[in-house]
């Protein structure tokens, strides 16, 4: 199963990207797991300095800004 | 049948023309420069159908209304798109390939520079912080970036050059710049390492590859930037505006002069003590100033009020706590506050 996890802390653009990734999978039908990491030495650690970022099973595939919903589908695509 | 079916189900991977993506920006601008060069005509046009003697106080107040709300939101739409078509030139992993290991001083002043032009919210200040530092990027550099980042923004100059015009916007930067340098610089100087968390050293310095790109996607950055920024701020403008009509058509002509005029010598501490707890973007404060400084506030005095507002806020110390100690967010809102007083003194005896 995909992991995937938003990195942020609670601010509102991190809410927006975490809903538009439940929206894309849920109307491509995919399961995959959906976490909200809060806390800041983690965040760091993935090396994002702007969020909301994004990690896809373990890969850094976004940060700063909500992502569009077309790169958001991309992600999925493979 | 079969031949249409294939076209259809099977385009050919998306490559359309490199010029198509620079369709949309140019008919926007068209229809801007227009837009823009009609607005005098048509508020005129407007005023007219209104039922208000022209020389009396509400027309003066409706009017200024009536032109500066479009204006003011034009030439913000136009400029926070050409902003965030550049800042996908400049994200933050890349400024602090530029920075790192820089030396005091050229390191200062680039991190001043590229804090106008980088994408940065007081949000994510922590995590770029810490990038930062683990990066290499001395600390009184990183402070250069993180003064001059809030402060001298796109929407901030937008706003100074639809208001006051070019000169004044020029000013502001420069002096803007100038106080980022010179806080970073003094900062530096003292090199308070000990006062940063001990556990931001012990973080690895992680980078991710980056993808690279195309002239598509940075103008979809740049609508996407205008969406953001003026939905969010318009209503700040419009309550800014209705507040700053009022005192351009009621408040007598010189009545700020005292409290904010030249004359005054404290002016300028009391409005960047009164601006450094005030929590607001510069779109809510600049229709404000704008008319404060028609009613005889000295440019210094009202300049240096917006910096402080704008450079230096609570919700952001309070994020910062989690990584520097009290006496560094101190040592840090003291520099700014004495570099802010010193540009309002030096621009109200220049001008």
């Amino acid at each position: 199963m995909t992991s995937i996890k938003v990195l942020g802390r609670g601010c509102a653009n991190c809410k927006a990207t975490q809903k538009l990734i439940e929206a894309v999978l849920a109307a491509r039908g995919i399961e995959a797991e959906v976490e909200k990491v809060e806390d800041l030495p983690s965040i760091v650690k993935y090396g994002v300095m702007s969020t909301p970022g994004v990690v896809v099973d373990g890969k850094v595939v976004h940060a700063g800004g909500i992502p569009t919903r077309a790169q958001v589908e991309q992600w999925f695509a493979a | 049948m079969h031949m249409q079916g294939q076209t259809i189900s099977n385009p050919t991977p998306a490559e359309p023309a490199a010029w198509r993506a620079w369709v949309a920006p140019v008919l926007f601008v068209a229809v801007w420069v227009v837009l823009y060069s009609q607005l005098q005509r048509a508020t005129d046009a407007f005023m007219q159908l209104l039922p208000i003697a022209a020389d009396t106080h509400l027309y003066g107040a409706v009017s200024f209304f009536v032109f500066e709300v479009p204006k003011v939101l034009l030439l913000l739409a136009l400029i926070v798109f050409v902003v965030g078509v550049v800042q996908t030139f400049f994200s933050p992993e890349k400024t602090r390939a530029i920075l790192a290991g820089r030396r005091q001083g050229v390191g200062n002043a680039m991190a001043a520079s590229l804090g106008i032009v980088t994408p940065f919210c007081s949000c994510s200040a922590v995590p770029l912080f810490i990038g930062f530092l683990t990066a290499g990027v001395p600390l009184g550099v990183t402070f250069s970036f993180l003064v001059a980042a809030p402060m001298v923004n796109e929407v901030a100059l937008a706003l100074l050059l639809g208001m006051f015009g070019w000169k004044i916007a020029m000013l502001y930067l420069g002096l803007g710049l100038a106080v980022a340098f010179a806080a970073g610089l003094m900062i530096g100087h003292m090199n308070p390492v000990k006062l940063v968390e001990p556990w931001v050293f012990e973080l690895p310095a992680v980078s991710h590859a980056e993808v690279r790109p195309d002239w598509a996607a940075r103008f979809a950055q740049g609508w996407q930037h205008v969406r953001e920024i003026v939905l969010k701020v318009a209503p700040y403008i419009i309550a800014g505006v209705g507040v700053g009509a009022w005192i351009h058509g009621y408040v007598p002509q010189d009545f700020m002069a005292h409290l904010m005029g030249k004359g005054a010598w404290w002016s300028v501490p009391l409005a960047v003590l009164i601006g450094v707890p005030m929590y607001s973007n510069a779109a809510g404060i600049i229709p404000i100033v704008q008319a404060l400084l028609g009613k005889g506030a000295a440019l210094g005095t009202t300049l240096a009020f917006m910096m402080a507002v704008t450079a230096l806020s609570f919700p952001e110390f309070m994020i910062l706590k989690k990584v520097m100690k009290p006496r560094l967010i101190a040592l840090f809102a003291g520099v700014v506050t004495v570099g802010i007083i010193f540009v309002g003194y030096v621009f109200n005896l220049v001008m």
